[in-house]
């Protein structure tokens, strides 16, 4: 059976201001799809929706999994149902240990039946797993006691990230800006890193500025997001190595309203906002 | 006295508290039969405090001291801040005996009481520290050995009550030196009415490197506790004293005032940890405060959960140069729990460094106050003070609030206070949930995170206890 993830017409405010006007997309297990778009277009916007963010509220459309309708779904639903994502900016949980986590997350994700105050994966079989895991992704085993994403450097928060993704081994997973911030060589080992945990088995949309991530996991689409709408989707590997190379100045030109669109998000009155 | 004491010893003094417990009681649910043999009358006057120095076969001056003290309990009025509190003096019991012996060895324990230890979970720690253990057990030890290497070190750990007996002049010296009754209104009454509770001294350069515990708990309707404990770290010694409470749940008030008072001399070292899970209706009110000589080192680990009000402050003297104190105070309010908590450092001397760390989580309605005082005294050169207080709420209908007071009467000092106060980060759950935890799992992660701090300093069994308390709470199984 082929799986699929079906956005349409989705439109999404954000403390009451919209912010997607009318997202389609469809992805299938397997595929890799770059979504790419200028800052503040949308992308991680759309993530976070379908993620189920309580504050990123659908106004409009529909988000299905397969046959499942997601929105219906609370975010742990979500996350057992199959829908992962890396955030950009993952916050601190101080206190919280790595391990005791992904222990709690890894046994959820595979028994989505899973009642509260049930037995976890025991922790010998989970240590085990997780270290190998870790051993895998070159990641000090000294990572599984810190806290959750608590004093991590940018690169080593993008890692924690990804050692979730290879834990929890997702259908379909969000990776937002998981190469940001990062130097060329730990872009290159992300990307490694991501396919062969398995990358190509899930559905991946790569939400990037760049091809680097891409390198090893090559998108059959990529999707352009202005002004909360995608404008255009086209070849994977050459629309993505086009903005790469020569930013989104055709893609502003090309698409004025939308152009005019994201320009009116991008003057927010407030100054502080985290995306 | 006037009342006849065999009369009152075939009663089952607490039959009515048997009845008045089922059905409430809490997710410990102990609550077993005791056959008390003397139960003192409702109320607290001289008569009654005449009636437990007899009982007790006190020396003459103990009984002055009791019936001085409740003079100054009468005279004193409530104190005007922290929680608001609703008790009846008189409608109390404040002195319950439970079996005629102490027992000797474990087999001499009683079945029954056994049980209630059982449900506490105790056997943990008490196959470990099952020679070290004492347990007070309504307003007595009732099983209590010593380790034969302590003894053969010269340490003592016995109950209060027979310390005054058999090591009358080293208590003597001590006692109510800390805390005199004058101190504060819950101070003299339990100066007056105090039963049970350790005493303790560790010999000069002595180093015990096991835990010694204690666990106390109420289990008679109306039945006050006021142990008194009182702890004497010799030069150079080290110990670490535990002391855990859980309590069964009652539908009328409760009161448990206790006294702990701590020495320690030069070089010496000692932590006092504490673990206490009142049932809802107990009032909370305690005095703890430690003296600290030259370089040594006193810290309170001090874990509030669950009572109506706790108003508890422990304390530390920097008495002289080196002196360190520390205090590691958290407390968990819930619905209709008051959390009035806190520390206090005082540098009398110069050079003496002190830190207070308090953390405070409320919920479905709970109030926690962080109450802490640092005080420097005039000549205090070169003290340095930190105090760190955050507090989590996780809902809107509960409350946190901090009183803290700095006073300082000297130039050269270093004194650092940060305070934090956030609502459960709908980030930090969203993050969680995200990952497939429930968001009940969610929240007892970040609490439990929260608390780490604490937890991390607590021996093992304590520690297992105190996130399994947590999560009891944050499924509201609890208080
Ligand atoms: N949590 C948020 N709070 C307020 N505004 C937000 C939030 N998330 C996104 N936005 C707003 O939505 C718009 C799109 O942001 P975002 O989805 O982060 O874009 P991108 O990921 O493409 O850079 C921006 O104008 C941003 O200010
Ligand atoms: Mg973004």
């Amino acid at each position: 059976m082929t799986e699929t993830l079906r956005i349409t017409n989705l439109h999404v405010s954000v403390e009451g201001k919209p912010i997607l006007h009318g997202v389609n997309l469809k992805m299938t297990r397997g595929e890799t799809h770059a979504l790419m778009g200028p800052n503040g277009s949308g992308k991680s916007t759309l993530g976070m929706a379908i993620m189920g963010h309580p504050k990123y509220e659908v106004t409009q459309g529909a988000i299905t999994l397969n046959d499942a309708n997601i929105l219906e779904m609370a975010p742990n639903e979500r996350a057992r149902a199959g829908l992962f994502m890396a955030f950009q900016r993952p916050v601190a949980i101080p206190g919280v240990k790595m391990a005791d986590f992904l222990r709690h997350a890894t046994t959820n994700v595979r028994n989505p039946e899973r009642k509260e105050g049930e037995d976890l994966i025991p922790m010998r079989e989970f240590r085990k797993e997780l270290r190998s895991r870790m051993e895998q992704l070159s990641i000090d085993p000294e990572f599984a006691r810190r806290y959750v994403n608590d004093g991590f450097s940018g690169g080593e928060m993008k890692r924690a990230e990804i050692l979730q993704l290879a834990m929890l081994q997702p259908k379909f997973a969000i990776l937002d800006e998981t190469d940001s911030g990062l130097d060329a060589d730990a872009v290159r080992l992300a990307s490694l890193s991501i396919a062969d945990i398995g990358g190509a088995d899930m559905g991946l949309l790569i939400i990037t500025h760049h091809d680097k991530l891409l390198e090893h996991n090559h998108p059959d689409y990529t999707h352009v997001m202005l002004g909360g709408r995608i404008v255009e989707t086209g070849n994977g590997v050459e629309l993505a190595k086009e903005l790469h190379d020569h930013g989104y100045d055709r893609i502003r030109g090309a698409y004025p309203d939308a152009a005019a669109n994201h320009e009116a998000m991008e003057k927010p009155n407030q100054t502080e906002i985290a995306s | 006295m006037a009342t006849d004491l065999n009369a009152s010893k075939t009663t089952a003094a607490v039959g009515d508290a048997d009845t008045a417990a089922v059905g409430e009681i809490n997710k410990y649910g102990f609550h077993t039969e005791t056959k008390a043999i003397f139960k003192a009358r409702k109320g607290v006057d001289a008569e009654i405090v005449n009636q437990i120095s007899d009982m007790k076969d006190e020396p003459e001056w103990m009984r002055k001291f009791r019936l001085d003290a409740l003079k100054i309990f009468e005279s004193k009025p409530m104190p005007k801040w922290g929680g608001s509190i609703d008790i009846d003096f008189q409608d109390i019991y404040y002195y319950l005996k439970p079996t005629e012996e102490q027992g000797k060895t474990w087999d001499d324990v009683p079945q029954e009481i056994k049980d209630t230890f059982e449900k506490l979970g105790i056997p943990e720690a008490e196959k470990k520290f099952l020679a070290g253990v004492k347990a007070q057990f309504e307003s007595e030890v009732v099983y209590g050995s010593l380790k034969e290497e302590l003894g053969e070190q010269g340490v003592i750990f016995t109950d209060t009550d027979t310390a005054v007996r058999e090591h009358s002049d080293l208590l003597r010296e001590y006692f109510a030196t800390i805390i005199p009754p004058h101190d504060n209104k819950f101070a003299a009454l339990n100066s007056a009415v105090w039963s049970g509770g350790s005493f303790i001294y560790i010999p000069k350069g002595v180093k015990v490197d096991f835990p010694l515990q204690a666990y106390f708990r109420i289990n008679a309707e109306n039945m006050g506790q006021f142990e008194r404990t009182l702890i004497i770290v010799d030069e150079g010694a080290e110990i670490h004293y535990v002391e855990g409470c859980t309590a069964p749940m009652y539908t009328t008030e409760s009161l448990h005032s206790a006294v702990v008072e701590v020495i320690c001399k030069r070089n010496s070292r000692c932590r006092y940890t504490t673990i206490q899970n009142w049932a809802n209706n107990i009032y909370n009110l305690v005095t703890k405060r430690a003296v600290a000589y030259q370089d040594a080192f006193m810290d309170w680990v001090d874990g509030n959960l669950g009572s109506r009000l706790t108003m508890k402050y422990p304390a530390v003297y920097l008495m002289e140069p080196g002196a360190r104190g520390e205090i590691l105070s958290i407390a968990f309010a819930s619905g209709g729990q008051h959390q009035d908590a806190g520390a206090k450092i005082v540098h009398c001397a110069p050079n003496t460094t002190g830190q207070i760390i308090s953390k405070s989580i409320s919920k479905n309605g709970g109030r926690a106050s962080y109450r802490g005082l640092v005080r420097v005294e005039n000549g205090a050169k070169g003290a340095k003070s930190s105090v760190v207080c955050d507090a989590l709420i996780l809902d809107a209908e509960s409350q946190s609030d901090t009183y803290p007071y700095i006073e300082v009467a000297e130039q050269d000092v270093t004194i650092g206070h940060e305070a934090s106060v956030s609502r459960i980060g709908e980030e930090q759950l969203f993050y969680l949930t995200s990952r497939g935890l429930s968001e009940a799992e969610a929240s007892t992660l970040i609490v439990n995170g929260f608390i780490e701090p604490l937890v991390k300093e607590l021996p093992m069994e304590y520690a297992v206890e105190m996130n399994r308390l947590i999560q009891l709470q944050m499924e509201g199984s609890v208080g």
